[in-house]
Formats: C-alpha cells, sequence, structure tokens
C-alpha cells in the first residue's frame, strides 16, 4: 500500500511557556531557510502560518509541513536524533494521533480522520507490549478475536493464521510459553507475529531495535528485512540509528527538528547531504568538519590550499537524491510537490554553479567523509599526527588540524599504504566525491 | 575457616533480626500460643490463675452458644457483602477516575476523606442518617417517606435494616483505600497496551476484560484478602453504630463474642473468649488458603 503524507504538521501545546516559547523560534528560523527563495506558494502559506502560530501560539511543532510519499512494498527508515518527531510521524501515520493539519493517504483512501483499527496498520512498539499475562499464541490471536460480525473467523481458521505468521517469523515452538519466559528477540518476532496476523496493509516498528543487545540487533535487522521482503508489506521503522536505517531500508528519511532534512535512497543520501546536519548524522565514523574559504575560485582549509577541488565538486550532481525519489514514486499530488522540490532545487544548484569554478569568496563549512582521505606525500592537507588505530581491514589514522572543528581528525585509509608513524605531521590527497561543501550561515550544501 | 566465617554471619543475622523477633515473640507469638493454650483449659480464672481441667469443653460451649452462632452468621454476612461489593464499587469508582483528567485529584481527595475520618465521627454522622429519636426519624427515613414508604427503625428496627446500615456503613468506611491501592495500580500499567489493544481494534469491555483487569490483578488480589481479614475482625464499627450491647441488638460479630467474653459479666470467661478467638483464627486462616488457591489460577504477576 502505497502512502502518501500530504503537508503533515503535529502541534503540542506547550508546559513550559518559556521553553516553547525558544523552541519555536528555533523551529520558525528552520522553516525561514527551508523556505528561502521558494518561488511555490504552498511554501510561502506555510510559512507564513508558521510564523503566524509562532506569535499567536506557545506550542511545540514536533512534526512540521512533513510531505513526503512511501511507495508501495517498501521499507522506509524514519530517521533522526531523539526529540526530532520521527515517532511522532509514526504516531500520525498509525492514527494514535491526529495531525494539526495536512492529510495521510493509503493508496487512495484519505486516512487522516480514520481511528487506527479502521486504517489496517500494524505496529510493533519499542517495548513490544505483549501483554504479559497471556500466552505468545494468545497473544497473536488477540488480534483476530476482537473482530466481530462477518469478518469474525472461525476457531480453526484464527489458529491456522497464528500458526502462518508464526512459521514467518520463527517462533512455532514457543506457541504456549508467556512474553516474560522469551528473550528480547523472541519477543520482538511475537511483537512482529501479533502486527501482522490481521495482515495489515501497513507495518509500522517503533524503534525495533533498540531494547536488543549489539548481536541480536544485527540479526534482528536482517530478520526484519527478510520477512518484509516475504510479506511485501509497506513498512515504516522510526529509529535513531542511522547503521540500521541505512542498512535494510529502501529510503530513508532524515528528520530533524520535526523538518524533514532529506529523502532518498541510503547511499544517496550519505553520497549527497543535502546539508551539514544530515552529512554529520549518517556515517561512521561521523564525518569530519572543517572550517573553510573560497578565495579566487580556491578551496581553503586553513591555511592548506585545495587546488582544482572546486572545480571537480561542481561536477558532482548536488540534488540527484532528490530528483532519483521523484522519479521513483510518481502519483498524485504529494509527488507533485516533491517533484517541484526537487526541480526547484535542482535550479537553484545550477545556479550556483552557473559561475563555473567561479564560486564567490566565503566561509564554508568542508565535510570530508573519513574515507575519503588518501594518504600522499604530496598531498594539499596537511594534519598533525596524533595516533594510528589498526583496524584489520584498514587503519584509522588520527590527526589534529587547526580548522577541525573537532579535535581530531579520523580517517580511514587501506592497509596497503604505510603510515610513518614516527613522523610529526601527515598529507593527505582528498577524493572529492567525499568532500561536500556547506553555506557557513544557512549549513545547506552548495 | 569458610565454616567458622559462614557460622559468624550466621549469628550476625540473627543479631539484625533480634529487636524484630524479640518484639513480635513477645507480643505476637507468646500471646498466640497462650490463648490457644487457654482454650483448652476449662473455666480458667484470671485471679486466682486456676482451672478445673484440660479438655475441648470450651469449644464444645462456644459452638453451642447461640449468641456466639449469631455472631459467625452476622460476621460472614457482613463479609460476603462488604467484601465483593466494595471491591467492585471502588474498582469501578477507580475505572471511572482513571479516564477522567479535570478534577481527578479533587475527586480522589474527596473518595479519601473518609479513609481519615474517626470511625466514631463517622458512626455519628451515620446516626443522623439512620437513627430514630425523639425529634427525628432520621434522613434516610426522611427520603422514605417523601417518597411515601412508612419509616424503619435501622438501629433498633428489623435484623435486615440493621445489618443493612452495618453493610453501607463498612463498604462507606473501606472504600477510599481500595480506589486509592486501585487508581494506583490503574496507572501503573504501560499506556502502550492500551495503544496495542486500540490499533488492533479492540473494543473497551474486552480491553478492560483481558487487559486492564489481568493487569491490576494482584494489586485485586490484595485487597480481597485484606478485605477479607478485616471484615471478619468486624467490631468497633458496629460498637459505632448499636453501642456495646451487641448481644442485646442482635448484631454481635466473632471480635465482638469475644470481647464480651472476656470482660462481661464482672471477671469474664477467658477460656471462651480464647476458645472463640482461635475459632476465628481456623476460620481466617481457611478463606485466606482458599484465596491464594483460587489467585494461584487467576492472578498473574509480572
Amino acid at each position: 500500500m502505497e502512502i502518501r503524507l500530504q503537508n503533515l504538521t503535529k502541534t503540542f501545546p506547550c508546559r513550559d511557556r518559556k521553553a516553547g516559547r525558544s523552541v519555536r523560534r528555533k523551529k520558525e528560523d528552520k522553516t525561514n531557510t527551508n523556505t528561502a527563495g521558494a518561488e511555490k506558494s504552498a511554501d510561502i502559506e506555510n510559512a507564513a502560518k508558521n510564523r503566524q502560530s509562532a506569535k499567536s501560539g506557545q506550542d511545540v511543532i514536533a512534526v512540521n509541513d512533513f510531505t513526503f510519499t512511501i511507495p508501495d512494498g517498501k521499507l522506509i527508515g524514519l530517521l533522526g536524533p531523539s526529540g526530532c518527531g520521527k515517532s511522532t510521524t509514526l504516531n500520525l501515520i498509525s492514527g494514535l494521533l491526529t495531525p494539526t493539519s495536512g492529510r495521510i493517504f493509503f493508496g487512495q483512501d484519505d486516512v487522516t480522520e480514520l481511528p487506527p483499527e479502521h486504517r489496517g496498520i500494524g505496529l510493533v512498539f519499542q517495548n513490544y507490549a505483549l501483554y504479559p499475562h497471556l500466552t505468545v499464541r494468545q497473544n497473536i490471536l488477540f488480534p483476530l478475536e476482537n473482530r466481530k460480525g462477518k469478518d469474525r473467523l472461525t476457531k480453526t481458521q484464527m489458529q491456522e493464521m497464528a500458526d502462518e505468521v508464526a512459521r514467518l517469523v520463527q517462533i512455532d515452538t514457543l506457541m504456549e510459553r508467556k512474553p516474560g519466559e522469551l528473550s528480547g528477540g523472541q519477543q520482538q518476532r511475537v511483537a512482529i507475529a501479533r502486527a501482522l496476523v490481521k495482515q495489515p496493509r501497513v507495518l509500522l516498528l517503533d524503534e525495533p531495535l533498540s531494547n536488543l543487545d549489539a548481536r541480536l540487533r544485527l540479526q534482528t535487522r536482517e530478520e526484519i528485512r527478510r520477512i518484509q521482503r516475504e510479506t511485501g508489506i509497506t513498512t515504516i521503522f522510526v529509529t535513531h540509528d542511522q547503521d540500521e536505517a541505512m542498512s535494510i531500508s529502501d529510503q530513508i528519511v532524515v528528520m530533524r527538528d520535526g523538518v524533514v532534512q532529506q529523502t532518498g535512497r541510503p547511499q544517496e543520501v550519505y553520497d549527497s547531504p543535502a546539508n551539514l546536519f544530515v552529512a554529520k548524522f549518517l556515517g561512521t565514523p561521523p564525518i569530519n568538519v572543517f572550517e573553510g574559504r573560497v578565495r579566487d575560485g580556491v578551496l581553503y582549509i586553513g591555511t592548506d590550499a585545495l587546488p582544482g577541488m572546486l572545480e571537480r565538486l561542481s561536477g558532482v550532481s548536488v540534488w540527484s537524491a532528490n530528483s532519483e525519489l521523484t522519479s521513483g514514486t510518481v502519483c498524485g499530488a504529494g509527488v507533485t510537490v516533491n517533484e517541484r522540490q526537487g526541480m526547484q532545487k535542482t535550479s537553484a544548484a545550477v545556479k550556483t554553479n552557473a559561475g563555473s569554478a567561479g564560486f564567490e569568496d566565503r566561509e564554508v563549512w568542508v565535510g570530508i567523509r573519513p574515507e575519503g582521505f588518501l594518504l600522499r606525500e604530496d598531498g594539499p592537507l596537511c594534519c598533525d599526527l596524533t595516533g594510528v588505530e589498526v583496524m584489520g581491514r584498514d587503519v584509522s589514522v588520527l590527526s589534529r588540524n587547526e580548522a577541525s572543528v573537532s579535535r581530531t581528525v579520523r580517517s580511514i585509509i587501506s592497509t596497503d599504504n604505510q603510515v610513518d608513524t614516527s613522523s610529526a605531521t601527515v598529507r593527505f590527497a582528498l577524493r572529492p566525491e567525499k568532500v561536500f561543501l556547506f553555506d557557513k550561515e544557512t549549513e545547506e550544501r552548495i | 575457616m569458610d565454616m567458622a566465617k559462614g557460622r559468624f554471619g550466621n549469628i550476625k543475622g540473627w543479631l539484625y533480626l533480634l529487636p524484630a523477633v524479640l518484639f513480635l515473640g513477645a507480643f505476637l507469638v507468646y500471646p498466640l500460643i497462650d490463648v490457644f493454650i487457654y482454650s483448652f483449659e476449662e473455666g480458667y480464672n484470671f485471679t486466682s490463675q486456676t482451672y478445673y481441667g484440660v479438655g475441648i469443653y470450651n469449644y464444645s460451649y462456644v459452638l453451642h452458644d447461640t449468641y456466639f452462632l449469631q455472631a459467625v452468621k452476622n460476621t460472614f454476612l457482613l463479609v460476603v457483602i462488604t467484601v465483593p461489593v466494595s471491591t467492585g464499587l471502588a474498582l469501578l469508582i477507580s475505572v471511572a477516575l482513571h479516564s477522567i483528567k479535570r478534577f481527578r485529584n479533587l475527586l480522589q481527595t474527596i473518595y479519601f476523606l473518609p479513609y481519615v475520618t474517626n470511625t466514631l465521627a463517622v458512626g455519628l454522622v451515620f446516626m443522623i442518617l439512620f437513627k430514630k429519636t425523639a425529634y427525628s426519624d432520621g434522613m434516610i427515613n426522611l427520603l422514605i417517606h417523601f417518597f411515601g414508604g412508612s419509616s424503619i427503625d435501622f438501629i433498633d428496627g428489623p435484623y435486615w435494616a440493621k445489618m443493612l446500615v452495618l453493610c453501607i456503613y463498612t463498604i462507606w468506611v473501606v472504600m477510599p483505600f481500595k480506589i486509592l491501592i486501585l487508581t494506583g495500580a490503574l496507572a501503573s500499567v504501560n499506556e502502550d497496551y492500551y495503544k496495542a489493544a486500540r490499533v488492533d481494534g479492540t473494543s473497551k469491555f474486552r480491553i478492560f476484560y483481558k487487559i486492564t483487569l489481568p493487569m491490576i490483578s494482584p494489586m485485586i488480589f490484595y485487597l480481597v484478602i485484606t478485605g477479607f481479614i478485616g471484615a471478619f475482625k468486624a467490631y468497633s464499627d458496629v460498637v459505632a453504630l448499636f453501642g456495646t450491647d451487641l448481644n442485646a441488638a442482635g448484631m454481635n460479630t466473632i471480635v465482638g463474642y469475644v470481647y464480651d467474653m472476656l470482660y462481661g459479666d464482672s471477671g469474664g470467661y477467658p477460656s471462651y473468649a480464647s476458645a472463640a478467638a482461635i475459632i476465628l483464627f481456623v476460620i481466617v486462616l481457611t478463606i485466606t488458603c482458599i484465596n491464594l488457591m483460587i489467585s494461584r489460577k487467576n492472578v498473574s504477576y509480572q
């Protein structure tokens, strides 16, 4: 089932007046920068609306103008730091919360006003919410036993469905146990089975792996992927763990402060982050950020000039992620917005690039992925070597640079390269596809 | 070495327990054993510390005493009526309290007031409500008059009227505590269970019956057990309503009977009192054991 979210907004009444005001102001700024230069009337309208509510109300905007189309049968990861509104978004889709404004469509049906039980969703809670006094079988049967009238199945039909879904998630040997007698991973499977047994149109998972230990987490995420593939149910899961989202999602949605930062296939978002936040949020080890500036068409990090980098950077398509997403999901109004956004942003990108190497002189943030460093005797970037960590497959070179935002610059170098640990400095060349420039003020990608 | 250390640890443990053990032993275990012994000593006299013989005559006397049988009947009626009704009503009120947001705290306080009110003060209020005096028939009779009935003497009148007043009184007194416990239990049920049930389209009744009730069953069970024990030990409430001459009023309870036997008729009959007390102890123990057995099947501890 394709899910369409249209200008979805959720505001919560604020408890603490002072805090509410400050949060909102931040959100308001965010909205303004996001819509800066937008030619779309809808966006301007929304911005105006937000500004208005910012003045009059005391509300916290948990989800702000969320427009996105989730293609049928895909696994989507809602990703962001805690408090970014991803769980609120999930609850809006489930119907446990009603949006302040905006619409939700499942296929052609507008489900915005529909209560959760009529939406045909399966929801797996972060703590699984398995009824502790019922056995696994009773837990799985619970949603089926709720049905009344003509939807009611016979006892044997119910048992068959429960057995089938139990086999799918591989808990068919545990049916007579109580949830308390199961491991975390097994409980997770029971929760998924209970969500799947009523054959939902959409499966929603709230932080599905956060209660599991590291080894089980790896295993379970593969399991979720397999179950999703086998059932073909459109699945949305919420996570703050970028590894988790990257590894199993067909598409990820990165959120921050209730605003969608970027959507796209994991690799695309990683390779082409829309702003500094997305760049910093994705990737382990995290991206290295430097203060840099453009002078006469040359990029400087600290005092090191990186000749030719700008020319090579402008060759990389900035908004490919968005345009790709659009082409995959063309349908209805929600996508037109997406499409327009994509186009508008692409055109904006073209405009900045239009001066060819003519990046105007400005202060920038330079983000360099750890794997973007190449050890070169004559490399342009010079850092003070502080340590080398051997990790088997590759080594991680720790160094220091005046211009770096964080104390340590971490680069990952393949073991083929010998690192001279006795040397005080180390020089790097950079792989342009791993280097991103961001505006100093807006933190948007240049 | 290990043994010595273990023994030393043991001694230390007992040392920690000593104050409690001494206290309980002196004021609980010793009297209990003493009462048990008294109950077999025929015609024991406090002042002369003498008795005629040892046997089960005390029990046989008590069990044939019409006052005792009346007391047992009263007590059982009280238990059977008040425990389920008060627990059920408390559950109903707690669920209602839990489902509202405004005035919840205010209402909770109001519902809790009877608990902190003195028993005799409450008895006075019930007098005003039910007692027939030279000046007034009592509030309830005024109401009955208003609806065209004839007045009933609730305090000195027919047995059922007196029992009714006693039950209403007892229920009213024990409810606040139960409401307090149950609202606490309801609040401690994880909201996610309800959300999960809602998403699955569970009806309100089914949610209550299949989720809420099992979740708070340990607390309900606790209230039922303590409710049974409390009701079996009813005495002060009865005195507050019907005065001290309970046998004459026909409203005596087992504890009341024990008390009367100890202090009544100048000097009293400690042997009969002890036998009655032991019988009460056996009854309470049996009922509690039955409760525990039932609970094993129906109460789910997490």
